[in-house]
């Protein structure tokens, strides 16, 4: 096994473990008195664990150089659908018991469920183009450019946290100041670049 | 340079250098599973504990039959719990709980009434104690069936007399910073406060529980003494009560400051009332897997529903 199949197989290993001891409490009985509650949180809580690391490898990459870690993003990324899937089948076949009457009117009459499903719903053409041969047939740029999209999914992610929270939003803000650190380095960079750039046009000018 | 030849003795033998390279995987796979997990436990551990409560005695069985479906075990009912002053996680209150110290313990009558007493809990818990098992709705949408220990609240009120102006009944909770350490962030005000019409505080399904399960009530679920009112959302059921003040307006209620087009004053259980987070139409039984349809008044509307006669319900919700 070369470095970079090592690599991914600890990423799956550790990625996995929650669910798997999510699944050895629950098959022990010891998720709480409420376990689908705990399930669904805890899946969701995981889905938004993984959109901040897949957010967190550009800054890692141009702070430390640490390039390689490129080759995990898009496996990261996955891992954020995973849990994601896991989340919206556990609310709607354990919680809803698939019924799409309850589900269409939760969706009309809670915000903080439509603003999970539009979150969700823009996560599948990021996982449905993550394969070698999307990226080849979208155009490397055109494909960057999509998958931009995790920046209002993470924002979505966390106003949906926000929202269903009755009133301690510890939890969501942490998540949202993460979130909102990971974005302003982005713009900051962008902008440091646009100062930069317009410096060199007139130095050379 | 000399120093550029690798000399033979050198280089690492392909298999210690695998074996190296072996013992570090194994290394980075034990080591971070374990981090992982380790991780993962600390934001959600896993060990209910189990209170325990000294047995009430000359418990009378109450002449109000009991909700059809079995109770839920003591073991759900027990860490399974809001109780913001302790904790906003319902699995986490039971132990911060632990805390809480309930002996001595006094609660203050007053307001527009005759006689104005502080009661020791030693003599409250001296009133005939019954048992009654009601269906418990929280209004997160899940529900519960226990067997409270308790005796109606008109008793109580009956012994101060209350004036004839006197519309409605204020209750506070302890509120003990130093035992309370919720979250900064609970987002509601400290101490708990709760309200009744006069009319819903003598109903006599309104209880003054001191117990569960035939047992003195566990700190978690508001020992030493807390309503109960069954055909409400739990957060009515105000906890752990230091005071109860008779009164002739309405009085604040907790949750309705944080968020009145959220929880009403009233707050009947009423699946016909829409609710921003939960759906109020249905509700999961604690140990049930599907959903049962919520009923109004939380199935005591044969009891109750004349105190609401002629009022808007979804206005006054």
């Amino acid at each position: 096994m070369n470095d970079v199949r090592f690599y991914k197989f600890l990423i799956l290993l550790n990625a996995l473990i929650p669910l798997g001891l999510l699944a050895y409490d629950g098959y022990r009985g010891r998720l709480g008195a409420n376990p689908l509650e705990f399930f669904l949180r805890t899946t969701g809580v995981l889905t938004l664990v993984f959109v901040l690391i897949t957010l967190s490898i550009t800054p890692l990459r141009k702070m430390f150089g640490w390039n390689s870690l490129i080759k995990f993003r898009r496996m990261l990324g996955l891992f954020a659908f995973f849990y994601g899937c896991v989340h919206l089948v556990t609310y709607s076949i354990f919680d809803k018991s698939l019924d799409v009457e309850a589900i269409a009117i939760d969706v009309w009459q809670r915000p903080f469920i439509a603003i999970g499903m539009l979150a969700f719903g823009m996560l599948i053409p990021l996982a449905v183009t993550s394969t070698n041969g999307m990226i080849k047939r979208l155009g490397g740029k055109r494909w960057a450019q999509l998958h931009k999209l995790i920046y209002p999914i993470a924002i979505l992610g966390v106003v949906h946290f926000w929202m269903i929270v009755k009133s301690d939003v510890f939890y969501p803000g942490l998540f949202g100041l993460a979130v909102g650190i990971l974005l302003a380095y982005r713009l900051l960079v962008r902008l440091k670049g646009k100062a930069a750039s317009k410096k060199l046009v007139r130095e050379n000018v | 340079m000399a120093n550029d030849k690798i000399l033979s003795s050198e280089i690492t033998p392909e298999h210690v250098y695998l074996n190296r390279r072996n013992f570090i995987r194994t290394g980075l796979v034990a080591g971070t599973t374990l981090a992982t997990g380790l991780t993962y436990r600390l934001f959600n551990p896993s060990a209910p504990g189990q209170p325990v409560t000294s047995d009430i005695s000359d418990l009378k069985r109450a002449d109000i039959p009991p909700a059809g479906d079995p109770p839920n075990s003591f073991a759900d009912i027990t860490n399974y719990n809001n109780f913001y002053e302790f904790s906003t996680d319902k699995l986490g209150v039971a132990k911060k709980a632990e805390a809480l110290v309930t002996r001595p313990w006094t609660v203050e009558v007053g307001g527009l009434v005759q006689t104005p007493r502080t009661f020791d809990i030693g003599e409250l818990l001296r009133f005939p104690q019954e048992e009654r098992i009601y269906r418990f709705r929280c209004v997160e949408a899940w529900s519960m069936v226990i067997p409270w220990v308790g005796f109606p609240l008109k008793t109580l009120l009956g012994l101060v007399e209350p004036l004839g102006n006197t519309t409605h009944v204020a209750f506070e909770t302890l509120y003990e910073e130093k035992v309370m350490q919720s979250s900064f962030s609970a987002g509601i005000d400290f101490p708990y406060v709760e309200g009744l019409r006069l009319d819903e505080a003598l109903h006599p399904l309104t209880i003054l529980a001191t117990g569960l399960y035939g047992r003195q009530m566990p700190n978690q679920n508001g020992a030493p003494i807390r309503l109960v009112v069954p055909w409400k959302y739990g957060f009515k059921s105000i906890k752990s009560i230091v005071k109860i003040t008779l009164t002739d307006r309405e009085p604040p209620a907790t949750w309705n400051i944080a968020a009145p087009d959220e929880y009403g004053f009233y707050s009947n259980v009423n699946p016909n009332v829409r609710h921003p987070r939960w759906s109020q139409a249905t509700e999961r039984r604690i140990g049930e897997t599907g959903r049962r349809e919520t009923l109004l008044f939380n199935g005591y509307a044969d009891e109750v529903a004349n105190l609401y006669a002629g009022m808007d319900l979804s206005k006054y919700f």
